[in-house]
């Protein structure tokens, strides 16, 4: 097998061409290893070469920022890389920012594998940690020693296309994406070992740090429900008899629109869950337990509320990703929107 | 109290007409097994089968796990309140055949059950590939409930494994284990200077194939309330779910709870193991605020400076475990908390369905979202009818070469919130 193709991306500092006052420096292309790189060249071995380095100035990259961002996608296009390496940019902040600013490019326009590196509080590492894989580093260039080889190793796993294991394995900074592992102790044992810690003052790190919750205020009040069209939408997993659109017990990856004008009670003979989460003999035996249509067409006929939408949405709540939940009520909002619904009951179970 | 935990290996599971354990092996008399099975009216028929390390076996749906054990020496029976009389265990002698493990199979519902694997890719995910299992699939009577079904199956199932577990009575333990879980006053008097811990079991109650029975008592029908850890060891706490199996405790995770067995290891060294606390998870809101009140009040009463919380299963209950965890710490008593995750399939949501600044201790069990593709194996016990609706599967999930992708949430004990495996996601 031949060697993997490497770019590597740099700086003006790290080529040697100067500091701050050169910081305007235009990109260019060079053949071979340049600064850094003969670190890499040293690690990779005759596993992969870097053949070109591009370098460009800190200031140029980020004031030009459209003519610098194309004229080096032309030059990774121009070379077709295995893997596109950049940095590693410790503390540097413009030059982490512009590491991460062309990786990203490299990665969605070109889809070659990118990879780089810089220290945890680099601005650059905030804006890009969750889409791209940064190396942790030293805040400043004496660590290098310890970048490159783990940089290097996992280029070349990138290159080869090899499944990138979890940031603590791996050495890049954790991100948006949770990827498993095996740990070398049971999780009783880290949970006792992390408690001795916590008891004791000592540092410990939590495995996932608590997320920012996405917490929705209510919409004010419907000023006048007995004229309001109102729709029911559910989590619980109602859905006509046989689930028509194999919505999953779990996990849901889709939801369900389904018509129920006309339709004055949910009867066992039409309706179940589709739900894994809880006991389903209760809703299965009569779904308006989960999705009130029966009660709710009481309330027209009452004049309590206006009408009740002819379609309802459904999904399962169990184990769905947020993320999904979020993009399937995006979805249905604005359908409820175009046809007028004022107001929604949402039921869970 | 004090037990002492004697341990007979077992390397295999044989059937024989003579019930026995001998050199390491396990004969089991399955005439006489389906005999106890057949005295529920309810069921109409049992099937045995043996899975070994290594097989090529797939076994789903999975009910529960349960490991034989005979109270040898001391109060009261394996299973008090289930299948034996209530009287409190958790002292005297036990053993345990270690290495064995009755699996009771049955289509319940229809979905939502487990899936163990004895090799491949699978049986990395899952404690029970490591096991001799004695797997028994249930048929029931027509016309029963499923209620009455799910109870005859874990009845039988614990009826089982105690006539197993009696055939180690009076053999002699490879290795033993002795657990001195002494009163509350004792242990201060004793460990003076260490910090006292306790540990906080969450319980799922939400309803069928949701619960979990303590002494025979339906835990959703219970508050939070204390015992010793022996006690458990002596099967006081029985599984009655197996929903989203990755992440349900089956009768053999609380037969052998990893945290309180680490917690011991500690115990008079860094630590002095004083509580033990269960609570359970209802799906109220008033149950939830009341049950969480209830483990931080006692909490605060035994004036502990750390615990560690489990919680069985997600989404919900993520809800039941942060109330215990912010209540808990806001009593000033340190938290870790033990949970997974269901970050979606390519792990980029947020994890948890509730969160809180508090919870600034958490040991992760992994994504239970991650999708693997479990080989097709030689031999199915039970059934794969079900394989798209469990779970964790999908439309697609069985493919026509026999092999099948699904959310390890599918596999039971994948993601265990005791902190059982070595999985874990960062």
């Amino acid at each position: 097998m031949g060697k993997f193709k490497v770019v590597h991306y740099i700086n003006q500092f790290y080529a040697g061409i100067g500091g701050e006052e050169f910081a305007d420096h235009k990109p260019e292309m060079r053949d071979g290893v340049v600064g850094p790189g003969m670190a890499f060249a040293g690690a990779f071995g005759d596993k992969a070469e870097i053949t070109k380095t591009i370098v460009c100035g800190d200031s140029f990259f980020n004031e030009n920022l459209a003519e610098a961002k194309k004229t080096l996608l032309d030059m990774v296009r121009a070379e077709k890389p295995d893997v596109f390496v950049a940095g590693p940019a410790f503390n540097a902040g413009r030059y982490g920012v512009a590491c991460g600013t062309i990786c990203d490019a490299v990665r969605e326009e070109l889809g070659i594998p990118v990879l780089t590196g810089m220290y945890e509080e680099n601005p650059g590492a905030e804006m890009f940690k969750d889409k791209l894989l940064i190396v942790a580093t030293k805040n400043n260039a004496a660590g290098m020693r310890d970048a490159v080889p783990k940089m290097a190793a996992l280029a070349l796993k990138l290159a080869a296309g090899e499944q990138i294991g979890a940031s603590i394995e791996e050495g890049y900074l954790p991100g948006g994406t949770r990827v498993n592992f095996f740990e070398k102790e049971r999780g009783s044992r880290r949970a006792v070992d992390m408690l001795l810690k916590k008891m004791a003052g000592k540092p410990f790190v939590t495995e996932y740090p608590m997320p920012d919750f996405d917490r929705v205020e209510p919409n004010a009040a419907v000023v006048d429900i007995s004229s309001a069209t109102i729709a029911l939408v559910t989590s619980g997993g109602i859905v006509p008899k046989t689930n028509p659109d194999r919505i999953e017990s779990s996990s849901a990856s889709k939801y369900g629109e389904y018509d129920i004008s006309g339709v004055e009670d949910l009867t066992p003979e039409s309706f179940e869950t589709a739900h894994g989460g809880y006991d389903p003999v209760y809703a299965n035996a009569d779904a308006d337990r989960v999705l009130p249509v029966d009660v709710l067409r009481d309330m027209v006929k009452e004049g309590i509320i206006g009408k009740l939408h002819d379609k309802f949405y459904t999904t399962v709540g169990n184990g769905t990703a947020t993320k999904s939940s979020k993009q399937f009520a995006a979805e249905f909002a604005q359908k409820l929107k175009d046809d007028n619904v004022q107001a929604v009951i949402l039921t869970s179970t | 109290m004090k037990l002492k935990v004697g341990y007979i290996e077992i390397r295999d599971i044989m059937t024989a007409d003579k019930a026995e354990v001998r050199d390491g092996v396990l004969y089991v008399d399955t005439k006489a097994l389906e005999a106890i099975a057949l005295e529920d009216e309810h069921i109409k028929s049992v099937k045995f089968d043996v899975a070994r390390p290594g097989e090529s076996v797939r076994i789903t749906p999975v009910k529960d796990v349960i490991e034989p054990r005979a109270k040898v020496e001391g109060p009261g029976d394996i299973f008090p309140g289930m299948t034996t009389k209530v009287a409190t265990v958790g002292s005297g002698t036990t053993h345990v055949l270690r290495g064995a493990a009755v699996v009771t199979v049955g289509k319940i519902v229809g979905f939502q059950e487990g899936i163990i694997d004895m090799t491949g890719v699978g049986a990395d995910y899952t404690p029970f590939s490591a096991t001799n299992n004695l797997v028994v699939d249930f048929t029931p009577v027509d016309g029963i409930t499923a209620h009455e079904y799910e109870a005859a199956i874990r009845t039988a199932g614990l009826k089982i494994a105690y006539e197993l577990g009696k055939l180690g009575k009076n053999l002699t333990p490879d290795e033993t284990k002795e657990y001195d879980f002494p009163s509350l006053m004792e242990g201060i008097k004793k460990y003076p200077d260490l910090p006292r811990v306790g540990y906080v079991l969450m319980l799922q109650s939400q309803g069928l194939l949701h619960d979990t029975y303590v002494y025979g008592v339906d835990m959703k029908q219970s508050l939070t309330t204390m015992l010793s850890p022996t006690e458990i060891m002596d099967g006081a706490i029985v599984s009655g779910n197996c929903v989203s199996a990755c992440d349900k405790n089956t009768t053999y995770h609380h037969q052998n709870n990893p945290v309180i067995e680490d917690l011991f290891s500690e115990h008079g060294k860094t630590l002095n193991f004083s509580a033990m606390i269960i609570t359970n998870e209802n799906v109220y809101l008033a149950d939830k605020m009341r049950s969480s009140d209830w483990s931080a009040k006692l909490v605060d009463y035994l004036d502990l400076e750390g615990v560690i919380i489990s919680q069985e299963g997600f989404g919900n209950p993520d809800t039941d475990l942060i109330m215990n965890c912010k209540k808990i710490e806001e009593t000033g008593t340190h938290t870790v908390i033990i949970t997974d995750e269901y970050a979606g399939r390519d792990g980029t949501s947020q994890s948890l369905a509730d969160a809180d600044a508090k919870a600034d201790a958490l040991v992760t069990a992994g994504n239970a979202n991650q999708v693997v593709t479990l080989p097709k194996l030689d031999r199915v016990i039970g059934t794969l009818d079900y394989t798209e609706k469990i779970a964790g599967g999908f439309a697609g999930s069985l493919e026509s070469d026999g092999s099948i992708t699904v959310e390890i949430q599918a596999i039971t004990g994948a993601t265990n919130e005791l902190g059982f495996s070595r999985l874990s996601a960062r």
